[in-house]
């Protein structure tokens, strides 16, 4: 399993998705991080060009909605949509329904257990 | 025997300290007195209490303008201003990449006229202004001196402070543009310029804080952050000003959150070490060049999203820790800040909190109180030792400017952000609210501070407005002059006045300067 972690749009908010990227590595999974200031464009490419199988993008400046809403059609465009893609970061519950109306397929808000993502990820592997 | 008891910083604590822990009265000193362990000044909070300093900014210049007028009418005395993530990095509202980011973090500010607005009614000369901006430092400065300027002020005698820490953005916080030798040059350029034109303003605010967001321990917030003021002292003597022309105008933050004695203890240590280094490495006479100006609390890192009243609590103890510790400025997150831009509400709570310690506390009555204390005194000794094998432990790899540009210090930090997780996700280390003493409830109802999108289409129409209304032939001059400046390694300060003063927005004169030095290539190390 090769696994992206994306830090799209301005937010330089990387310890969370920094945290996730080592647990990921620690549970045996592949892990290729971005750096930060992506644009949806960019994390697309690299997802194509690496090959990856899950995509996972970090937000902590509430700018979720935007980015995932630009990042779906993008999904499409590079036939990304069997990937799994996930999103963590700073998301109010509310916002949620809408993410996973636009693909999102599991949202990890700030205290998800790393263990909730690692299980996460081998259950969709099987 | 009782089990071993250790502070984050890894120095174990004792049962019981006593007269013999306690080093010898001269190391302590007198407040006001070199090596400064008991405070900067011999009256401190007597003479005048700490500067109350909360971050503010958001959404376009007006509505941050309103912001800061609340705070002042509710008794705050210093702003420290917040910028949206475009202007952070040096991109216009306008531009593709700002897209749902224009005024949501921070106030957004395209040109002059957004400085012109946000400072409306608010004298300059009464109220310190404190701008929260790095990468693209030396531009929002000259926006500031040029708003002076404009309104009669001297600039030789104009107060404020400017974060430009850029070294600490490549460790936490990201808000770098360009590489790490010409963002050095920058930072260079603005304490010369400052240290020549605006000798009262403090052109740099080295930040540990951000550091110990990032995952650092007390003891190498303060260890990161010495090495990173070293590296801008060196810088300027290389450019042939003496150490007493500009260390006094130096300041740093410091952040404030964990175990209690231990932040205090690394204040004091802090203090003494900084006097020291300043004193005995650069040769520092004026003993306002040894001081450790400071503004200390925040405390992000602390609070939680869960039981986001206890947050009230913990900042209490932040602030008490900040007098505590002799602070020159105080700012604290407010209880919402770990979800949200703080509601007025939250806000004004941490500001009465201040408040309270000055007003009901007698926190200002006598300086110092915990001097002389064995627990606190020992602690400070060890401390200040602990600081230093840190500060020797970089020298020895090089030095702080190349471990960051090779993302050292990044690894180091985000390895130990990730052991601290662990530690918390096991129960090692407790956190109330989050791994003892839950409690079954409703997933916190997240409220974002509300960005207003036809603020923003306006904040977007009016820059499309300045550009068609400005001396087109002045903007252009002026931006060539940026980028010759930068091209020919002299002061791009005041070329970069000349450009502000024109209307040249904050992206044009960042495309310039990126024309010239590129853009920092993130070293991705784990």
């Amino acid at each position: 399993m090769r696994i992206l972690i994306a830090k799209p749009g301005l937010d330089g908010h990387d310890v969370g998705a920094k945290i996730v990227a080592r647990a990921l590595m620690d549970a045996g999974f592949e892990v290729i991080y971005t750096g930060l200031r992506k644009s949806p464009e960019e994390i697309a490419a690299v997802a194509v060009e690496e090959d990856v199988d899950v995509i996972g993008l970090s937000v902590l400046s509430g700018s979720h909605l935007p980015i995932c809403s630009s990042f779906s059609a993008l999904r499409s465009e590079h036939q990304l949509d069997d990937k799994l893609w996930l999103v963590g970061g700073n998301i109010p519950h509310k916002d949620v329904a809408a993410l996973e109306n636009l693909g999102v397929d599991a949202v990890f808000p700030v205290g998800t257990p790393l263990r909730t993502i690692v299980d996460f990820i081998n259950e969709k592997a099987k | 025997m009782s089990k071993q008891v250790f502070n984050e910083s890894g120095i174990e604590i004792k049962p019981v300290y006593g007269p013999d822990d306690v080093s010898d009265p001269d190391r302590i000193g007198m407040p006001g007195e070199f090596p400064f362990t008991r405070g900067i000044h011999e009256l401190m909070y007597r003479k005048r209490p700490f500067t109350m300093r909360q971050y503010a900014g958001f959404g376009t210049p007006s509505q941050t303008n309103e912001r800061f007028q609340y705070l002042i009418s509710q008794g705050q005395t210093g702003l420290n201003v917040a910028f949206d993530l475009p202007t952070q990095v040096g991109l216009d509202s306008d531009s593709a990449m700002a897209a749902g980011e224009v005024g949501r973090v921070g106030m957004a500010v395209d040109t002059l006229e957004d400085f012109e607005i946000a400072f409306e009614g608010i004298d300059l000369e009464k109220i310190t202004v404190s701008l929260t901006i790095n990468g693209a430092a030396a531009i929002l400065m000259a926006m500031y001196f040029a708003l002076a300027q404009k309104r009669g002020y001297d600039l030789s005698k104009l107060r404020g402070t400017a974060q430009n820490d850029i070294l600490k953005e490549f460790v936490g916080r990201g808000t770098w543009i360009f590489p790490v030798e010409s963002s050095m040059r920058l930072v260079g350029d603005t304490i010369v310029y400052c240290a020549e034109n605006v000798p009262r303003y403090s052109p740099v605010s080295v930040c540990g804080y951000h550091i110990r967001e990032s995952g650092a321990n007390p003891v190498q917030e303060m260890a990161y952050g010495f090495c990173i003021a070293k590296a801008y002292v060196d810088l300027v003597l290389q450019r042939g000003l003496d150490i007493d022309e500009f260390a006094s105008r130096l300041s740093f933050n410091f952040d404030i959150h964990g175990n209690f004695f231990e932040q205090i203890a690394k204040f004091r240590a802090g203090r003494r070490l900084w006097a020291r280094i300043v004193r005995d490495t650069y040769g520092a006479k004026d003993p306002k060049s040894m001081w450790l100006r400071m503004i200390a609390g925040g405390g992000g890192g602390g609070l939680t999203i869960e039981q986001p009243e206890n947050n009230i609590v913990r900042g209490a103890y932040y602030a008490l820790i900040s007098a505590l510790s002799g602070t020159q400025t105080m700012a604290l997150c407010s209880f919402d800040e770990a979800y949200t831009i703080p509601s007025e509400r939250a806000a004004r709570i941490s500001l009465r909190t201040m408040q309270i310690l000055i007003e009901e506390m007698g926190l200002a009555d006598t300086v110092d109180p915990l001097g002389g204390s064995y627990y606190v005194e020992s602690l400070t000794d060890e401390m200040e030792k602990e600081i230093e094998s840190v500060m020797a432990e970089v020298d020895s790899q090089g030095g702080i400017v190349r471990a960051i540009a090779e993302g050292h210090v990044q690894n180091a930090v985000s390895r130990q952000a990730y052991e601290h997780h662990q530690k918390l996700e096991s129960g090692e280390i407790r956190k109330v609210g989050v791994n003892c003493y839950q409690v079954e409830e409703e997933q916190p109802d997240i409220e974002f501070h509300p960005t207003n999108e036809e603020e923003c289409e306006k904040k977007i129409e009016r820059l499309e407005a300045i550009r068609a209304e400005r001396d087109g032939v002045r903007v252009a001059d002026a931006l060539t002059g940026v980028r010759e400046a930068a091209g020919n390694s002299e002061n791009v300060m005041p070329a970069i006045m000349s450009a502000v003063t024109a209307y040249a927005t904050v992206g044009e004169i960042t495309d310039c300067l990126v024309d010239v030095f590129g853009r920092f290539p993130e070293p991705i190390r784990f």
